[in-house]
């Protein structure tokens, strides 16, 4: 919880108009809010715990478990959805067995849902750390998760 | 050759070139911003387009690859990434500019073509297969054989105020910004304008909020400076989550500086003295873009304190939205910014009395903002010239689907749909039939073919029961099923619904549910549930109404908008899933019928155990076959077929 | 500025600023809220309170639009009626099909709404949200598949009692009400102080049901069962038979526990009374030492779970005495069975309070002596009546019986524990007897009658003159204690109960719609102060022979063994 205290010190104040970006600090800090880190940040601002956790539930962005080795973002936008993203989310939920918001039991995939990535040209699209692959089809999708879980056993 | 250094004295000179007039400009004035323009290049210019699209499609790589080339072969070229241009089809687009010659613009340079067109490009040879077109410019010479950018099919009906820049200059470089005439507008406001004057000026230029609502951008401005208050805020409202949207990004990606102007002006008019950006948390690369600008325009003195000595403060700070689409709201983007959950309240009092922390606040859309500096700059009278009665200026579309040339285009108002489908999107993609469009995001509505001919107007749009919504537009063709669609933009709503009111929170659930309903074939049919399912058509237009009439906000009144539009337009679809229970373009994979070919099939009875709803019998080794009635069109023997013998219709 | 609008074609006074539901209501016309409150500010979230406005397109929420002279208001217009239905039903259609095994069966809102609309079939079928329900609380149980999700008990947890436990979580058509991290109730901070089961218009919120579990003790040859209950119940009982005019039935009472089967019934103002002589000892000494001030009370459970989770700086303050329902509990199973010979482990007994949180206080570790705890069971207010339904028993028709002895006398002082201030009061009125050995002219404490949440008054005690404050209302509560925390405030004694008004107002309490109940029960308890001939505690025959008897004198060592008790922080997500 050090770096929560020492990321804490940095916002200037400690009110409720800065608790998302604090929020958003402490998920771009650990991956996620864990219960120590939002009782932390609940006792720092003065506010409730209930109302804090309230507030993280709402937001998409906000996850409660620790993402996996991998973080998979499923693009399901209306063009991705119209070139078959919803198939696609089905079988990646099928191969890795989690669905949105969740990490798998290994640690390994963690899986996100976003409406539009940007890229509606390339539909359909996902990006796994960061790096992205367009224009999926269903062999190349089995590839690429693939190609990570190896990447793991090496 | 004159260089371009780029030093403290440098801030000095814009800060000179901000205050004048053009004609006021001497010689070597005007040469020296030719050069930080761009207009004229020294040496070799290159832009690769880094928008979020690009990225995707590879640009990164394309970027890393042309870096490497350049230090290769010594080229000591300039290597700028840009914003886009607006062709998605095209991305990675890279641009190239000679010492003496226009600057070319070309498609789909991905890493590995990167070599061949620098090769040709630099031995004076265009490859045309990759050739967009080239940048009009009087003072070079072009290149024969190339169509000048502006006469493509993609831009020539475009008119282009707020994506003039996109694409074209170097959005990290405020320096090329004011040399292209930027912050004139604003610096003119401060010191010939009163605030009053300025929201005279924008209500008089006829700009309506371009976010879908339509409503007088300077008639709202007024409310909020004639509240009396200690503090005001200036939001402009960068959430952009409608699926299928955008504009705004590209703005931010391509032009931030322009959004900052625009956002300045707007704060003087409402005589706000902070200004808030709450920008979606995906749009990686517009907060940097605007992180990057708005600390450039800090040090110039653009944005601070006793801004270029007029007494007049104004700071501009970015604010991440965590994700939801309701914050897009209004009032629900207040309590965001307030640290709540982003639910909306009832309105009055609306924001711009009774805004964030209670105070007067304004909030405008980013392609709002982006047309102030130019109606400023230019005058009311020449917004108001372009576009038609009442509905003056341009709006920015961003389209995608099935269509031919997908993209980012920005049209005057009164041009017809048409136009923007046919003419500049390219239509359907070779050889399909068009159905209509989908205009105004999840909660938009669809506009089927034979309406196309409207005008964009707000009013003509809403007469034939749709809106312009944001801009977002999807292109749909007889692969696209009406009712997947419907389906795809209920369940949207239902999982972006915030959950407040019962109409909304609810009604988005149950609608989503009999649409799943009509598109899926449910197990041992008979005759009533062909009836509960024409019941629950029924179900539908009731509950929209309602809907309608007591939703909290706009995301629960206008969610049934989809439903309704293809209710009226396309009722023979619904009825077909219902009553025949066929999909015609094939989509609703739960509705198709699936058959064994005998021919193929070894009776390995592989697909007999995995029907979870025995509808397969056979003898091993003899051909199976599908009873028909019984199959719930899941598909799981079709994928389970290993020698291809199962087939749907 | 009063003006005319139009209401369904006919002319109503409105008053400019207040809302449309105010004016309507003002001038006798009902539309249907389910998220309004009175006194918060309305949210617009339920949108039952439609009406019509011509000129406006869509219909309009008139608990949050204010009314304009302009308006022409139809409040029950085809298009109106049908909307509030579509909205009922649509709230049905996520709604378990069970009243008939429901606890706000014929009492709940919403059930009221339907049959109010008409709705006579599921018009709009659809899948249900799965929901457990959360019975890890020893007082109150949340079933969050009821839940409509208006957010009254959030805003009263967080607004008037100042616990926040409960918040909106999730969105859309996963909204549930939840605590922190969606712990079970038990393991939040909720306080028990059932404020929330109050205001919740379903079964969603309910205390935990036991007036069932004492079945089979009553039916235990075995078993002596004893019975108390709180002298705030015995204004408040009347109202769940529909009786009209709230008194004090505690006659009534004591033969109805009687029929039952209980064997003997006692009254917990006795017990207040008894508490009052320890705390006044209690209070003198401490002001001699001159430490420990001010001394708080301790007599609602819901404030000291708060002290122990929110403020642990403050519990050196409190008193150290239990509170009369633990006095009770102690005194059968110590005093009374040595007195009349019976086995303590024999005994069952059992409470009936206004209060959901006395049942947690009930089962707290510190209210148990050698394995025998202290209370076995407590039931609410809501729960008696069920019993006394349960066993046939016409209320009608019962003659009023006493309170068995030796715990049958009481003072007034001990019934003024049901209201705010009440405790001070008869506290005070002790106090000063004891320092001048002269009684309290009674017409000296007015100010603590006021009906305001944070009522203070001074006493001259010789040449000192103390200043006491009574608050209820968890939410003025911390206000109080902020300000003698800062030292903004000075007092001597602090009076604290969680719930608005007192336990007259409690979470056991009948829930009724009639807006002036809290103020009757009030009404009725004042009355019997002013009837009762012995108005303080230690002029109470009874409470003098159980010292004269068992304790010897307040805070002799057998008093502090029995009757004091301890308090420790709690650990708990805030
Ligand atoms: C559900 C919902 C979502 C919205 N999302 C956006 C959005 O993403 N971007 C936006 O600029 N306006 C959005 N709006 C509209 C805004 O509430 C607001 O009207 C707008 O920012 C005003 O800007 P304008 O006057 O410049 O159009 C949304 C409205 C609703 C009801
Ligand atoms: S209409 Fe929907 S999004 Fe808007 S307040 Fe109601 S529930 Fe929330
Ligand atoms: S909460 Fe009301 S409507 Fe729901 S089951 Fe209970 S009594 Fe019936
Ligand atoms: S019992 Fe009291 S503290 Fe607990 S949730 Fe209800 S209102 Fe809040
Ligand atoms: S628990 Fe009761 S009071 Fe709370 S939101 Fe649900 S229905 Fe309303
Ligand atoms: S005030 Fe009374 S009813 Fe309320 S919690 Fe405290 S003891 Fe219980
Ligand atoms: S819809 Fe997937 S990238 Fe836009
Ligand atoms: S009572 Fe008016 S919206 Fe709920």
């Amino acid at each position: 919880m050090e770096k929560l205290d020492n990321l804490l010190k940095k916002f200037p104040e400690l009110s409720r108009d800065n608790l998302i970006p604090i929020l958003q600090a402490t998920q771009d800090e650990y991956g996620y809010l864990s219960e120590e880190s939002i009782k932390r940040i609940s006792l720092a601002l003065k506010l409730p715990a209930s109302k804090v956790y309230g507030l993280s539930t709402f937001y998409n962005q906000f996850r409660f478990s620790p993402p996996g080795k991998f973080h998979i973002r499923v693009c399901h936008g209306t063009t991705c959805h119209m070139n078959n993203a919803g198939l696609f989310l089905k079988e990646i939920q099928k191969i890795l067995g989690i669905g949105d918001g969740e990490t798998s039991r290994d640690g390994l995939f963690s899986l996100e849902v976003l409406s539009c990535i940007g890229a509606c040209g390339q539909a359909p699209v996902i990006s796994i750390n960061g790096k992205f692959y367009d224009r999926l089809t269903k062999e190349k999708l089995k590839s690429v998760l693939l190609t990570y879980r190896n990447m793991e056993a090496v | 050759m004159e260089e371009i250094i780029l030093n403290s004295e440098t801030d000095v000179f814009l800060m000179q070139v901000v205050h004048l007039d053009k004609v006021e400009y001497t010689h070597s004035m005007e040469s020296r911003l030719e050069y930080l323009r761009h207009d004229k290049v020294g040496r070799p210019l290159i832009l690769v387009s880094m928008g979020t699209a690009s990225q995707v499609a590879g640009s990164d790589a394309t970027y890393a690859k042309i870096c490497q080339y350049s230090e290769e072969r010594n080229l000591d070229a300039e290597i700028i990434q840009s914003g886009s241009i607006g062709m998605s089809q095209a991305e990675p687009v890279v641009s190239i500019q000679m010492p003496g010659r226009t600057r070319l613009f070309f498609s789909n340079i991905t890493e590995d073509r990167v070599g061949s067109l620098l090769d040709d490009v630099f031995h004076n040879t265009i490859p045309a297969e990759f050739c967009i077109g080239q940048l009009r410019n009087d003072k070079h010479e072009g290149y024969r054989d190339t169509l000048f950018l502006d006469e493509t099919g993609f831009m020539k009906l475009q008119k282009r105020v707020v994506l003039k820049n996109t694409g074209i200059v170097n959005p990290e470089s405020i320096e090329e910004y004011i040399a292209r005439g930027g912050f004139k507008a604003f610096v003119k406001t401060i010191k010939h304008y009163s605030s009053e004057e300025i929201c005279d000026m924008v209500e008089n230029s006829g700009l309506r909020g371009r976010s879908g609502s339509g409503y007088p951008t300077g008639k709202k401005w007024k409310i909020a400076y004639h509240t009396s208050s200690d503090q005001k805020y200036l939001i402009c409202n960068a959430e952009e989550s409608d699926p299928g949207a955008f504009m705004d990004r590209a703005i931010m990606e391509g032009d931030p500086f322009l959004l900052l102007e625009g956002m300045a002006i707007a704060a003087y008019g409402i005589t706000a003295t902070k200004g808030i950006i709450y920008i979606r948390t995906e749009y990686y690369q517009s907060i940097k873009r605007l992180e990057h600008a708005i600390s450039r325009a800090r040090e110039i003195g653009i944005l601070g304190h006793n801004i270029l000595g007029s007494g007049f403060n104004f700071d501009i700070i970015l604010r991440k939205g965590p994700g939801a689409f309701v914050c897009g709201e209004e009032t629900a983007l207040i309590n965001s910014l307030e640290g709540k959950r982003g639910m909306p309240q009832s309105k009055p009092p609306y924001p711009a009395t009774s805004g964030l922390h209670r105070k007067p606040t304004i909030i405008n859309n980013v392609e709002t903002l982006s047309n102030i500096p130019a109606i400023v700059g230019k005058g009311p009278d020449w917004f108001n010239s372009i576009g038609v009665e009442n509905n003056a200026g341009t709006k920015v579309f961003a389209i995608s689907g099935n269509i031919r040339f997908p993209g980012l285009i920005e049209v005057p108002f009164g041009m017809s749909l048409r136009s923007i489908v046919f003419d500049i999107a390219g239509g359907p993609p070779e050889g399909k039939k068009f159905k209509g469009i989908h205009m105004g995001g999840p909660a938009g509505s669809v506009i089927p073919v034979s309406l196309l001919d409207t005008p964009l107007t707000f009013e003509s749009i809403k007469e034939i029961g749709s809106g312009i919504g944001s801009g977002g537009i999807i292109a749909m063709d007889e692969d696209t099923c009406i009712l997947d669609m419907v389906k795809y933009f209920m369940d949207f709503m239902q999982r972006q619904s915030c959950g407040k009111c019962i109409p909304c929170r609810e009604g988005t659930r149950r609608m989503t549910e009999i649409l799943e309903s009509i598109t899926r074939k449910p197990v041992n049919d008979n005759g009533h549930t062909t009836l509960e399912r024409f019941k629950g058509v029924m179900q539908l237009e009731s509950l929209a109404a309602v809907m309608k009439d007591t939703s909290l906000c706009g995301l629960g009144q206008s969610a049934p908008n989809p439903v309704l539009s293809t209710l009226r337009h396309f009722r023979e679809e619904y009825e077909e899933h219902i009553f025949d229970r066929k999909c015609r373009s094939n989509r609703c994979t739960e509705l198709r019928t699936y058959f064994i070919d005998v021919e193929l099939c070894t009776g390995c009875s592989l697909c007999a155990k995995k029907c979870p709803s025995d509808a397969i019998f056979g003898t091993p080794r003899h051909p199976y076959f599908v009873v028909e009635e019984k199959c719930i069109g899941c598909g799981l023997c079709y994928e389970s077929c290993k020698f291809s013998a199962i087939h749907y219709k | 500025m009063v003006f005319t609008i139009e209401v369904n074609n006919r002319p109503i006074q409105a008053r400019k600023g207040e809302t449309i539901l105010s004016a309507l209501r003002r001038n006798g016309i009902q539309v249907p809220t389910l998220c309004n409150m009175k006194d918060y500010t309305p949210t617009g979230a339920c949108r039952m309170c439609v009406v019509e406005i011509e000129g406006r397109e869509n219909l309009t929420p008139s608990c949050s639009f204010q009314v304009e002279d302009w308006m022409k208001i139809n409040t029950h217009s085809p298009r109106v009626l049908a909307a509030r239905k579509t909205i009922v039903e649509l709230l049905l259609s996520n709604h378990p099909d069970d009243c008939l095994y429901c606890e706000r069966n014929g009492n709940c809102e919403l059930q009221l709404l339907a049959e109010n609309l008409n709705i006579r079939e599921r018009r709009i079928p659809g899948k249900k949200s799965a929901y457990k329900n959360d019975k890890s609380s020893p007082a109150i149980v949340r079933d969050p598949a009821k839940c409509i999700l208006c957010g009254r008990c959030v805003r009263v947890c967080e607004d008037s009692q100042a616990v926040a436990c409960l918040d909106f979580t999730h969105r859309g058509s996963e909204l549930i009400i939840a605590s922190a991290m969606s712990k079970p109730i038990n393991f939040s901070n909720c306080i028990n102080c059932g404020q929330c089961v109050i205001v919740c218009p379903t079964g969603a919120l309910t205390e935990k049901i036991q007036f069932e579990e004492i079945s089979n003790a009553l039916h235990d040859p075995e078993k002596i069962l004893v019975a108390q209950y709180s002298p705030s119940i015995s204004v408040s009982l009347a109202e769940e038979f529909g009786l009209k005019g709230t008194r004090d039935i505690n006659g009534i009472i004591n033969a109805a526990l009687r029929k039952i089967g209980f064997n003997k019934v006692y009254e917990s103002s006795f017990a207040a009374d008894v508490n009052i002589l320890e705390m006044a000892e209690e209070f003198l000494k401490r002001q001699e030492k001159g430490e420990g001030l001010p001394m708080i009370t301790g007599d609602c459970p819901a404030w000291v779970k708060y002290a122990e989770q929110h403020t642990p700086d403050m519990l050196p303050f409190l008193t150290s005495v239990k509170s009369p329902q633990q006095i009770t509990g102690t005194l059968i199973k110590t005093w009374i069975s040595e007195k009349e010979k019976i086995n303590p482990a024999a005994i069952y007994s059992v409470s009936i309070m206004p209060c959901t949180a006395k049942k947690f206080e009930g089962q707290r570790v510190e209210m148990t002596r050698k394995g025998i705890s202290d209370i076995d069971t407590v039931l609410t207010t809501r729960e008696l009546a069920r019993l006394i339904r349960l066993h046939g028993i016409d209320i009608d028709l019962l003659e009023p019986e006493p309170s068995d002895d030796p715990m049958g006398g009481i003072s007034s002082s001990g019934k003024l524990f049901g209201v705010s201030g009440g405790v001070m009061e008869s506290l005070l009125r002790t106090i000063y007897y004891k320092h001048s050995g002269n009684e309290l002219d009674e017409t000296k404490l007015p100010k603590l009658r006021s009906f305001k949440p944070i009522r203070e008054a001074q006493l001259k005690l010789g040449n000192t003159e103390i200043s006491v404050v009574a608050v209820s209302g968890m939410n003025h509560a911390v206000k109080v204690l902020d300000e003698v925390r800062n030292k903004k405030k000075h007092y001597d004694i602090i009076e604290i109960m969680a719930c608005p008004g007192g336990c007259v107002a409690g979470g056991g309490q009948p829930i009724t719609k009639d807006e002036n109940a809290i103020k009757n029960r009030i009404k009725a308890l004042y009355e019997i102060d002013n009837r009762e001939h012995i108005k303080t505690a230690h002029k109470n025959p009874q409470v003098i022979a159980l010292y004269e008897d068992f304790l010897s004198e307040p805070m002799s060592k057998k008093s502090i063994e029995l009757l004091h008790t301890t308090f420790t922080p709690r650990e708990v997500i805030l």
